[in-house]
C-alpha cells in the first residue's frame, strides 16, 4: 500500500496543531509540494474531502492514493464526461435525486467504532444475525465489536492466499492493483464499462476508491470461491466501488459478493462498477447477496443502489449473474453479458425482493454479436407491502449473430394488493436466424397453498418462506450451496409479516 | 374424539352447514356420504380450521378442547390431518422438503427436537413401499404435474408420515385405479388401531369394501339426515339418493 498521501495527511494535521516551525513542517512543505502542483489548494483538516466534485477533488483523490498519472488522467476525463451528462430519469422508480455537490468523495479508509461488546449492538440487528444463524464472532466483526485474534480465521485467510498465489492468482484491492499490476489494468479498465457508459458509471469512474481485482492466468481454475470477505481489512463497503476480474484463457473462477448480513451504511448514493472479462473458454461465475438498508417500515432511509454490471465473452466463454438482492431502498441494476465471441454463453439468474417501499428497476442486458451465441434470463420478482418492482431485460441480436438463442423466464410473485409488479422485456433482433423466447408470469401466493401448509402443521411465516423459497428455487440452485441456505433465510426474513 | 354440536357454517353469509351432530370416538371408522354439493368438503374444512369458513353456530370439540380456539396449524399439531379432494401444487418445493417441514413444525409444537435425517429417511422408506410408491416422488416438486391418482396417494404418505389421530380423507378413493385403490386403502388399514380414527368421505361402495366403516351418515344439504351401519352404504349404492332426499321435509 502507497504511504506517502497518507502520511502527508498526517503532517498536515500535524501543522494545524504545531504553529512552531519543525523538521516535520519542512518535510510537510516537501510532501504537500505535490499537492500544490497538482493546484490542489484546499485546506484539508482531516482524512475526508471537502463536499463536492471539481477537478481538484479528483487530482486530491488520485493523490492520496499515490497514483500513475494515467490513472490520474483518466479520472479526469470520466470527470468531464460526466460532467456533460444528466441523471437518467428513466427507470420506473421514484426518489429524491441526490446533490452530488452534498457529498464528500473521499474518506481515508475509517477505523470503524469499536464496540466493547455485543451488548452495545443495536437489537435488532442482533435479532436478525442470530435468525439468519452467524457465529457469535461473526457477529462481532460485522458489528465491529473488539475481538480477541480469532486464530481460525486468520489461518483460513493465511492459507487462501498462499493457495492462491500458488497458481498465480491475483485478488486484491483495485487501488493495490493499480500500483501492482498496472499493466491488466490498464489493459482492461474501462474496457467493457466505458467511462461515458452512463451517469453513474462515468461518476464512479471519476471517483471510485474502493473495489477488487482479480485475474485469473490462463489455463487455471481457481480452487476455491472468491469471496469479497477473504479480502480482510478491507471489510465494509465502499460508496463508489470498482470491481475488475479478468478470467484468462481457458480459466474458471468462482466469485462471492456482498453478504446477507444487513448492511447498514451511513451513505445514502452508492454507485459501484463491475467490469467482467472472460477470454476464450474461460468461464466466471459471479454471485452477488445483497442486503442493504432497505429504510424503516415508513421508507425512510435507505439505500439508494445504482449498479452497472456488465461482463464480454469472448470465443466459448461464459459468464453467468446470479444475484439475490434484498436490500435497498431504491435499486437500479442490470448486469449485463456481451456475447462477443462465438459459441459463447450468457446467463442471468436474479431474485428480487421488495417489502414496504423499497423500489427496485432491475434485469439485465444480454448482446448477441456473436455466432451462435446463447443466453439464458432466469428473473424472479417478489413484491411485498407497498413496494414497487420492475423487470427490465434488453435482448439483443446483432447482424452477425447468426443462430443466437434466448430464452427468458420473468416472473413476478405478488404478496398483498398494494404492490406492484412490472416487466418491461425488450427484444431487438438483427439477424433472422435467432431464435428469441420469452414467458412471463404473475402469480400471488395462493390462500390455498397457505392453507394446505397450514394444516400440515406449517404455520404462515414458515409456509410463506417454504412458497417463495420453492419459487426462487432456480436461482438459489445456481448459488454455491453455503451462500444458498443463507439466501434462503435471508428471503424469509426479509418477508416476515409481509402477509396477513 | 372428535365431537361435533349443533355446526353452523357458511360463507359470505350463505349458510352451508346447518346444524352438524357428528361424534367420532377412537378407533372408529366413519364415513359420510351425499350428494353433491351437500357440504362434506365446507365440513372437513372447517374441522381443519380454513378461515374462508364463518362458523355462526356450534362447537368442534377434539379431545376435550374447543378446536375454534385454535388456528390451523395448531389443530395439525394436535393430530388433525385432511386429506384433501383437490390437493395443492406447490411448484420448488420437494415431497421431502415439505415433509420434513411438515414434520419438523409439527415436532417443534410439540418440544420434540428435529427428526434426525437418517430416521427420517428410513421411515419415509418404509411408508413409500407400504403404499407401492416410487422414490422418484420425494425428489418432485409438491403435486406439480402428479396425476390425479398420484396426488391422492402423496396425500396418504403425508398422512403415513405423520400419524394424526384424526384422517379426514375427502374423496381420496376419487382418481385411483382398481389397483392403487386396494393399494392405498390396505395403507390406510395398516396405519389404523384403537387409538386413532379416520373419517371417509366417498360417493362409492367400493372404498368401504376396503376400508368398512363402523357407521355411515348421509349429509344432504348440510345436514346429516340418516345414520347407520355400514349396510346404509350398500343400500345407497343400490337405490341413489332419491328416497333420502324424499324422506325430507320440503
Ligand atoms: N368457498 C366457497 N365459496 C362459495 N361457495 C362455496 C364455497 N365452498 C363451498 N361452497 C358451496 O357450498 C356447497 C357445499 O360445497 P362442498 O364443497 O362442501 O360440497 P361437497 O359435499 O364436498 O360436494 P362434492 O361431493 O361435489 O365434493 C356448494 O354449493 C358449494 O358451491
Ligand atoms: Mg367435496
Amino acid at each position: 500500500m502507497p504511504h506517502a498521501p497518507a502520511d502527508a495527511v498526517k503532517a498536515l494535521r500535524y501543522k494545524q496543531n504545531n504553529d512552531s516551525m519543525s523538521n516535520e513542517d519542512q518535510l510537510l512543505e516537501e510532501v504537500t509540494g505535490s499537492d500544490y502542483k497538482y493546484g490542489f489548494y484546499t485546506d484539508i483538516e482531516s482524512d475526508k474531502a471537502p463536499n463536492g466534485l471539481n477537478e481538484d477533488i479528483i487530482r486530491f483523490i488520485s493523490a492520496k492514493k499515490n497514483e500513475p498519472e494515467w490513472m490520474l488522467d483518466w479520472r479526469l476525463d470520466a470527470f468531464r464526461k460526466w460532467e456533460k451528462m444528466t441523471e437518467p430519469d428513466w427507470a420506473n422508480i421514484h426518489y429524491p435525486k441526490p446533490d452530488f455537490q452534498a457529498i464528500s468523495y473521499y474518506s481515508a479508509p475509517k477505523q470503524k467504532k469499536t464496540l466493547d461488546s455485543l451488548d452495545e449492538v443495536d437489537p435488532e440487528l442482533l435479532k436478525t444475525f442470530e435468525k439468519l444463524g452467524i457465529s457469535l464472532d461473526e457477529q462481532k466483526r460485522l458489528t465491529g465489536v473488539a475481538m480477541d485474534v480469532v486464530v481460525d480465521s486468520v489461518s483460513v485467510a493465511t492459507t487462501f492466499k498462499k493457495t492462491l498465489a500458488e497458481k498465480g492468482i491475483i485478488f486484491c484491492a483495485i487501488s493495490e492493483a493499480i500500483q501492482e499490476h498496472p499493466e491488466l489494468v490498464k489493459k482492461y479498465l474501462g474496457t467493457v464499462v466505458p467511462k461515458s457508459d452512463n451517469f453513474y458509471a462515468a461518476l464512479n469512474s471519476a471517483v471510485f476508491t474502493d473495489g477488487s481485482f482479480c485475474y485469473i492466468p490462463k489455463g487455471v481454475k481457481c480452487p476455491m470461491e472468491l469471496s469479497t470477505y477473504f479480502r480482510i481489512n478491507e471489510a465494509g463497503t465502499g460508496q463508489f466501488e470498482r470491481t475488475l476480474l479478468i478470467a484468462d484463457e481457458d480459466s474458471y473462477v468462482s466469485y462471492l459478493e456482498g453478504c446477507t448480513a444487513p448492511t447498514r451504511d451511513e451513505n445514502q448514493l452508492h454507485a459501484a462498477v463491475v467490469e467482467l472479462i472472460a477470454l476464450d473458454d474461460a468461464e466466471i461465475k459471479y454471485s452477488t447477496v445483497q442486503n442493504w438498508y432497505p429504510g424503516d417500515k415508513n421508507g425512510k432511509g435507505g439505500v439508494f443502489n445504482f449498479v452497472t454490471k456488465r461482463g464480454i465473452c469472448e470465443r466459448n466463454a461464459k459468464i453467468s449473474w446470479t444475484q439475490v438482492e434484498t436490500g435497498s431502498a431504491v435499486t437500479w441494476k442490470y448486469p449485463s453479458c456481451i456475447l462477443k465471441g462465438e459459441n459463447s454463453i450468457g446467463e442471468f439468474y436474479s431474485v428480487a425482493v421488495t417489502n414496504n417501499y423499497q423500489q427496485a428497476d432491475t434485469g439485465t442486458k444480454m448482446i448477441h454479436l456473436g455466432k451462435n451465441t446463447k443466453s439464458t434470463i432466469i428473473s424472479k420478482g417478489i413484491c411485498a407491502g407497498k413496494s414497487n418492482g420492475s423487470y427490465r431485460g434488453l435482448v439483443k441480436i446483432g447482424p452477425r449473430a447468426e443462430n443466437a438463442r434466448n430464452f427468458s423466464q420473468c416472473d413476478s410473485l405478488l404478496m398483498g394488493s398494494s404492490c406492484g409488479s412490472h416487466t418491461f422485456p425488450y427484444i431487438e433482433t438483427q439477424n433472422k436466424t435467432a431464435k428469441v423466447e420469452h414467458e412471463a408470469t404473475t402469480s400471488k401466493i395462493g390462500e390455498d397453498q397457505i392453507f394446505y401448509c397450514n394444516q400440515r402443521g406449517i404455520g404462515e411465516e414458515e409456509a410463506i418462506a417454504l412458497i417463495v423459497n420453492g419459487y426462487c428455487k432456480d436461482v438459489l440452485n445456481q448459488l454455491p450451496m453455503e451462500f444458498a441456505v443463507e439466501a434462503q433465510k435471508l428471503l424469509a426474513i426479509s418477508l416476515e409479516g409481509s402477509v396477513g | 374424539m372428535l365431537k361435533i354440536s349443533n355446526l353452523h357454517a357458511g360463507i359470505d353469509g350463505t349458510e352451508i352447514l346447518k346444524g352438524i351432530d357428528l361424534e367420532i370416538k377412537a378407533g372408529e371408522v366413519h364415513a359420510i356420504m351425499g350428494p353433491n354439493g351437500s357440504g362434506k368438503s365446507t365440513l372437513s374444512s372447517v374441522v381443519a380450521g380454513r378461515e374462508d369458513y364463518e362458523v355462526t353456530q356450534g362447537h368442534i370439540d377434539f379431545e376435550g378442547e374447543d378446536l375454534m380456539d385454535l388456528a390451523p396449524e395448531e389443530r395439525a399439531h394436535k393430530g388433525v390431518f385432511l386429506s384433501f379432494q383437490y390437493p395443492i401444487e406447490i411448484p420448488g418445493v420437494t415431497v421431502t422438503n415439505f415433509l420434513k417441514t411438515s414434520i419438523n413444525e409439527t415436532r417443534k409444537a410439540q418440544g420434540l427436537e428435529p427428526m434426525p435425517a437418517n430416521v427420517m429417511l428410513k421411515k419415509m422408506r418404509e411408508k413409500m413401499s407400504l403404499l407401492e410408491m416410487d422414490k422418484g416422488f420425494l425428489s418432485r416438486s409438491l403435486n406439480e404435474g402428479f396425476s390425479g391418482g398420484e396426488k391422492k396417494r402423496n396425500e396418504i404418505f403425508q398422512m403415513a408420515m405423520l400419524e394424526p389421530k384424526l384422517a379426514i380423507l375427502d374423496e381420496t378413493d376419487s382418481g385411483l385405479d382398481i389397483d392403487a385403490l386396494r393399494i392405498v386403502a390396505n395403507g390406510v388399514n395398516k396405519l389404523k388401531n384403537k387409538n386413532n380414527a379416520v373419517l371417509l368421505i366417498t360417493h362409492y361402495q367400493r372404498l368401504l369394501d376396503y376400508i368398512v366403516p363402523d357407521f355411515v351418515h348421509v349429509l344432504y344439504k348440510g345436514k346429516i339426515v340418516k345414520s347407520g351401519d355400514k349396510n346404509l352404504a350398500l343400500e345407497l349404492e343400490e337405490r341413489g339418493y332419491d328416497w333420502i332426499k324424499e324422506e325430507q321435509p320440503a
